[in-house]
């Protein structure tokens, strides 16, 4: 049987069944066909990901031989260059120190809440680092350090955890989605960036973000259906973390794993290992290459864990235990690519120390800015629900502006009658 | 691949002049023809076409409004004539619609899309809820959604369960979606173009029962008028209307519930009982100054709608005249609305629907000894 992605064919299907090869040739467009052509697989083998998830630097630092990297034909992953790889290891460095930043701030009572991607730095700066400055990207409320490495001011990208307003970025301008909240549901806009784009006839492509869990959700099909159907570039990105708050994978999902999804949409899935930033902008790249040059979307599935808990408000401990944990620390993403770029000669003294600098640089901004009492504008609550405001709007806008005053008045008068 | 489209919204930066050519077109092509009967659907239908032919970014999608034009004919012809581009089938999947819309709206495009039927918008209500009417907020603005989600709604066609529902107090609720329902026509062609061209996301309540309706319209003269005064008219949005001028009562009513109202006035002026009816309009904004005008001068009043009562938009209404018009009551106002029970079986709607002899009995109640 063959998978299809193009709905034009579907009305020769009623008639006479074609023979399989020329099935193939009318059904598959893009990257599937080349594939056919250039490997000699069949369409279903370029679909489904390769039988091992792709990893290129090993939990030691050392690259592995390209035999075991899980290259197949098909799915072959060229080596990123050592420039792309150490502004990567850059930005690893400096989203690890946010991370933690934010922790410790959050535990000061300086932030409300901050899920923390400690751990999953990789997959953090990869999606940021695949895309073209056109590109657009769909992040999670678990994806700040992605969105500040798009460019994003690390204060405007923590607004939403400091408490002042729902969003602190204007995503027009960075082309960076706010950072979504009721799981999945991003997608969908993903999908719609995507085909608006397309009409226009941009070559705009669309990363969208989302965790294990969020796989469970109805629009994580909607939106990897209706991108195949009207045949969009978006890369839907899958941080496997392990856990949905404390709900482990084999609760969510007992399919071969996250990245086979992908063929019931006709469109080709693959996984990496999650905290090889090597593996991952070699299969982020070549996913935003392919479907810039119409290959439709693309189902990567990245194999990462989360090492701290769900958000402060969440106590990890009652559902894993500390043993799995440890075996995690040992595949940290930062220590391995610090001793495969310092092997290589890539990295020295003098680069750690530049980079640990602006880490710093970076910490220090998040501690000054969210150290700051924001004022915030009660008539903020108004000024924004709709372009076009209606009258109730108006009367409640005066009804807490009244308030407000008569309580200042208060206060003076409350400061005279002390006096 | 087919040629592309460019868009011309102004929502997020994008800036146009097709709007205004559209405009002196369909001035120019006015005819003195007249008015003719002409269906709710038509006015739809080419209230639709004409936001098309003035903006390029005006795209409309749904399940089944292609090829067929739409269950109920809304969409016909249009992917015939704007090219399956801009008038297009999705996939069976309303949460996929409505959240794809707001990706377009994002990235330049006005979305117009269909929800089936009212109770099969329900899979989209979280998208509705927690993005289309919150993005514009969350953003302090600098992302708007200029998007119309057309939703056939309410009963009294004889349909099966899940067809009939009326879910217009749900959006209501929600702060930061406009609710618009013509009632009439002429309003039909108006206010859906009014809502293409809004920039904030309008839930687009359309009275099934009324879709093939005829009012007496000069159609021409509708389109050249909203084209000519496309900067400085007099928008619909947040104005009710008198549909008929009264002195005794006040019948408030939107949607569905309109022509019931004017048909329950029409039989008390028979018996010398003079009836004003206020049609709403759009229910959010809401225009409270016509409704309390109306029910200042009558000192009675009854507010009329197909929905349940409990929680609904017929409560909300009560509540604000209550708060506006207290000492002019002669009577309390009073309800005719849907019982608080699950929409019914088609041999039992005509219980259900709030009919003239009902609305008169309410009328009756308003304590006229006094």
């Amino acid at each position: 049987m063959t998978i299809s992605a193009d709905r034009s064919a579907r009305g020769e299907m009623s008639g006479d069944q074609p023979a399989p090869e020329q099935a193939e040739a009318t059904y598959l467009s893009g990257a599937a066909v080349d594939a056919v052509r250039k490997f000699g697989i069949t369409a279903e083998d370029y679909m489904l990901p390769a039988r091992h998830q792709i990893q290129m630097v090993d939990q030691e630092g050392n690259l592995k031989h390209h035999s075991e990297q899980g290259a197949e034909p098909g799915h072959e992953y060229p080596l990123p260059g050592d420039e792309e790889l150490l502004a990567a290891y850059e930005q690893l460095v400096v989203g690890r120190r946010v991370n933690d930043q934010n922790s410790a701030l959050v535990r000061q009572g300086r932030m409300a809440v901050y899920p923390s991607s400690h751990g999953q730095e990789a997959c953090q700066i990869a999606a940021a680092l695949c895309l073209a400055e056109g590109d657009w990207m769909f992040p999670t409320y678990r994806d700040a350090v992605a969105v500040m490495a798009r460019g994003v001011d690390p204060i405007e990208a923590m607004t939403i955890f400091r408490g002042d307003w729902h969003g602190g970025y204007d995503p027009l301008k960075h082309k960076v989605g706010i950072q979504c909240t009721p799981l999945t549901t991003q997608l969908l806009h993903a999908v719609g960036v995507a085909h608006a784009a397309k009409l226009r006839g941009e070559d705009t492509v669309v990363l969208a973000m989302c965790g294990d869990g969020a796989t469970s959700e109805g629009d994580f099909h909607e939106a990897l259906n209706f991108a195949a159907v009207f045949h969009l570039p978006v890369i839907f990105f899958v941080q496997n973390n392990q856990y949905a708050i404390s709900v482990p994978l084999a609760h969510q999902s007992v399919a071969p794993s996250l990245a086979h999804k992908a063929v019931g949409y006709g469109m080709a899935g693959e996984r990496v290992d999650g905290n090889d930033v090597v593996a991952l902008l070699a299969v982020l790249d070549r996913a935003v290459k392919l479907a810039r040059e119409g290959s439709g979307p693309l189902l990567v599935e990245a194999h990462t864990y989360r090492m701290q808990a769900h958000t402060n408000a969440d106590d990890a401990t009652r559902y894993r235990q500390d043993t799995e944990v440890a075996q995690w620390v040992a595949r940290d993403p930062l220590t391995r690519m610090k001793k495969y770029l310092t092997d290589k000669g890539v990295l020295d003294d003098g680069g750690d120390a530049r980079i640990a600098e602006k880490a710093e640089a970076v910490a220090t901004q998040l501690r000054t800015g969210l150290g700051e009492d924001v004022r915030v504008d009660p008539q903020d609550l108004f000024k924004h629900v709709f372009a076009t405001p209606t009258p109730q709007l108006a009367q409640q806008s005066a009804l807490l502006a009244d308030e407000l005053a008569r309580d200042a008045a208060g206060a003076i008068s409350e400061e005279e009658t002390d006096k | 691949m087919s040629p592309t489209i460019t868009t011309s919204s102004e929502a997020n930066g994008n800036v146009s002049s097709a709007t205004a050519r559209a405009a002196a077109s369909a001035a120019a092509n006015a005819e003195e023809a007249g008015p003719q009967p002409v269906t709710m659907a038509k006015a739809l239908n080419t209230a639709m076409a004409d936001a098309m032919h003035a903006d390029d970014s005006v795209l409309v999608f749904g399940e089944d409004v292609g090829m067929l034009g739409g269950v109920f004919r809304i969409t016909d012809g249009l992917m015939k004539t704007f090219g399956e581009q801009r008038c297009f089938d999705t996939p069976l999947a309303e949460s996929g619609i409505v959240g794809m819309a707001v990706g377009m709206a994002i990235n330049g495009m006005r979305p117009v899309i269909e929800m089936q039927f009212d109770a099969f918008a329900y899979p989209a209500f979280e998208q509705i809820v927690s993005h289309v009417a919150k993005m514009h907020n969350r953003t302090k603005g600098r992302v708007k959604l200029p998007m119309v989600i057309r939703v056939p709604y309410a009963g009294g066609i004889g349909g099966v369960e899940h067809h009939c529902d009326s879910s217009e107090s749900y959006y209501a609720h929600t702060a930061g979606l406009k609710v618009y329902t013509p009632a009439t026509v002429a309003d039909a062609y108006r206010m859906l173009r009014e809502a293409i061209d809004s920039d904030d996301p309008v839930m687009f309540m359309e009275p099934k029962k009324l879709y093939w309706s005829k009012d007496l319209v000069d159609l021409d003269a509708l389109r050249a008028e909203y084209g000519r005064q496309a900067d400085g008219r007099e928008a619909t949005e947040g104005r009710a209307a008198v549909a008929r001028s009264g002195t005794d009562a006040t019948l408030i009513a939107y949607g569905p519930s309109v022509p019931t109202a004017l048909a329950a006035a029409a039989a008390a002026a028979e018996e010398g009982r003079s009836l004003e009816v206020i049609d709403i309009r759009t229910i959010v904004p809401f225009d409270d100054a016509t409704v309390a005008a109306s029910v200042r001068k009558t000192g009675r009043a009854v507010v009329i709608a197909e929905a349940h009562g409990f929680a609904s938009v017929s409560s909300e209404i009560v509540a604000r005249i209550q708060e506006r018009c207290f000492h002019y009551l002669a009577a309390p106002i009073r309800r005719v609305t849907g019982f608080d029970v699950p929409y019914p079986a088609p041999k039992l709607e005509h219980h259900y629907l709030p009919g003239v002899d009902r609305i008169l009995d309410a009328v009756d109640d308003l304590q006229w000894e006094d």
